[in-house]
């Protein structure tokens, strides 16, 4: 029999598992459906680039069905909710699709209008962001006719998509206002709702000390309460102001409204509660889901959707068959942090262990926490590497969806972190 | 491991002073907890915080964060920032006797 498996959202995590999933079922085992809103797969890792004009936004879109492998069906259709109960998912207009298995690949929501004032005066002329394509390209004007000033980069609340983003801003924005002979006019300050600059302890040392070392402001543990675009200034729920002639703000996230309509599928800010390891929803025993809609110990990134492509498309065979799921996915996260000047540093890190000095996925490959210009051009390559490989859930050689612990310096971590290691092994 | 006494009883506490065991915990701790952190005194609000603090812990294994509290505690944020000055979220979960609140990864 034909059974039916459906895919909410056809953005990293939903294109890769589908590809994935052709691959392992025949078409006489299973018809796999692809559902989004629209047709266009942004290249979200190439948003950081667009305020500093060094990227073409045309490059970044491309079609989400055009990604997706013959045997798998894509729907344009909007999504009202999913009803659990009755393994179906209801669309926007009014018809319903029933599932046998579901992965809901839906994404995180930027929820500007929830902040105080953020969308209010001032919104695309002196506050941005650039974390959707519309922000980003209205950013790239504000910055280049930017004659000085304070510059604040503020993250409302996480979790955010790419924690390390709104960090790299901060350190192109240092690079690029040096190209421009201006670096001396301008105030550069990091307002986050972090007692650190990272939640990871051996990582937040170290960009602690590269935004130290740019004569970069951070503003520790800031909560924002309201935008007042007006007067150019952050208001913090603690009264604290942060004064700035340019904002640019990371908004809150949340799941996707879709999933957040749809009773007992997710957490109070719409993502979806998941068995760490197997990934599948609490809801349901056939329901998965993957990447930033997940409620997760783990970070909203792109590499982590894509570690986790491998046991999401395992694990919905296996509830095909009717067979034990696998515990495969062990938090796996790895990011390119650009550090501005042609040079990034790279991390590497999962549930248990921190990110680690040493050399990524081996003894020899990339240099992990230590800006390197090698990282800079892997992070460039990793475009190529998106669209042709990891879409179409190729399989890489050396790199595993677990994380690697050869060629990391396993002594670098504090004996706090040491204690929670110990648990993993 | 360091410790602290509230009430007569020797509890283990973090670098940052949060409970290590939140099983330790007992209510007529939390008045000197809350001492320590600047509160002279625990109205029926801070106590509303502390209970679904306790509440969101036994069910999630992790503190909710501010925004989460506002949402769904019944303690709008402004109202939290001057319950609990310097950070709900942390101060209350201290006051709680739960782990510091993983939210912010």
């Amino acid at each position: 029999m034909v059974q039916r498996v459906v895919i909410l959202g056809g953005g990293t995590g939903g294109t890769l598992v589908a590809n994935r999933l052709r691959h392992l079922l025949a078409a006489t085992e299973a018809e796999i459906t692809v559902i989004d809103q629209d047709d266009l797969h942004i290249y979200q890792p190439g948003l950081l680039f667009v305020p500093f004009g060094l990227v073409k936004v045309a490059r970044l879109v491309r079609s989400r069905s055009g990604q997706l492998d013959s045997g798998v069906a894509f729907r344009q259709v909007g999504v009202d909710h999913v009803d659990i109960d009755h393994d179906q998912v209801v669309l926007a207009d009014g018809s319903h699709l029933g599932y046998d298995v579901l992965v809901v690949a839906t994404g995180a929501a930027l929820r500007p209008e929830e902040t105080e004032g953020l969308t209010g005066p001032g919104w695309r002329d002196r506050v941005h962001t650039f974390y959707d394509l519309a922000g980003a390209t209205a950013l790239s004007g504000a910055m280049a006719g930017f004659r000085g000033g304070r510059l604040v980069v503020n993250v409302v609340d996480m979790p955010i998509k790419c924690p390390v983003a709104p960090i790299e801003f901060v350190f192109l924005a240092d690079w690029y206002f040096r190209r421009r002979g201006m670096r001396d006019r301008v105030e550069l300050v990091y307002a986050t709702p972090l007692d650190g600059v990272f939640t990871r302890e051996v990582a937040d040392r170290e960009l602690a000390a590269l935004l130290r070392r740019r004569d970069i402001e951070v503003v520790h543990e800031f909560n924002t309460g309201e935008v007042d675009g007006a007067r150019g200034r952050l208001v913090g729920y603690d009264d604290r102001q942060v004064a700035f002639d340019l904002a640019v703000v990371v908004p809150l996230h949340a799941g996707a409204a879709c999933i957040e309509h749809s009773p007992g599928l997710s957490s109070e800010l719409g993502f979806v509660p998941a068995d760490p390891a197997t990934l599948r929803a609490k809801a349901r025993p056939n329901v998965f889901v993957i990447g930033d809609a997940a409620d997760l110990p783990s970070a909203k990134a792109g590499s982590v959707a894509h570690f986790q492509g491998d046991v999401v498309a395992r694990n919905v065979a296996h509830t095909l068959a009717g067979e034990m799921l696998e515990a495969g996915f062990d938090g796996h996260t790895n990011c390119f942090i650009e550090t501005g000047a042609g040079k990034a540093v790279l991390i590497d890190y999962n549930y248990d262990t921190e990110p680690l000095p040493g050399h990524y996925p081996g003894p020899v490959g990339l240099p992990l926490l230590r800006e390197s210009r090698t990282n800079h051009l892997a992070k460039l390559l990793f475009e190529q590497f998106y669209w042709h490989v990891l879409l179409p859930g190729r399989p890489v050689p050396g790199v595993t969806a677990a994380m690697p612990t050869a060629g990391k310096d396993l002594r670098a971590v504090g004996s706090r972190a040491r204690e929670e290691t110990a648990g993993g092994y | 491991m360091a410790t602290r006494t509230y009430d007569g009883t020797t509890v283990e506490v973090d670098s940052r002073g949060f409970f290590t065991d939140p099983a330790e915990w007992r209510e007529a701790m939390a008045p000197a907890i809350a001492a320590e952190e600047g509160i002279p005194e625990l109205t029926d609000r801070h106590w509303q915080v502390i209970k679904f603090m306790r509440h969101e812990y036994q069910d999630k294994g992790t503190g909710p964060t501010v925004r989460v509290l506002g949402r769904i505690s019944g303690v709008g944020i402004k109202e939290l920032y001057q319950l609990f000055p310097g950070g709900p979220a942390k101060v209350a979960a201290r006051i709680a006797g739960i782990p510091k609140p993983q939210g912010c990864i």
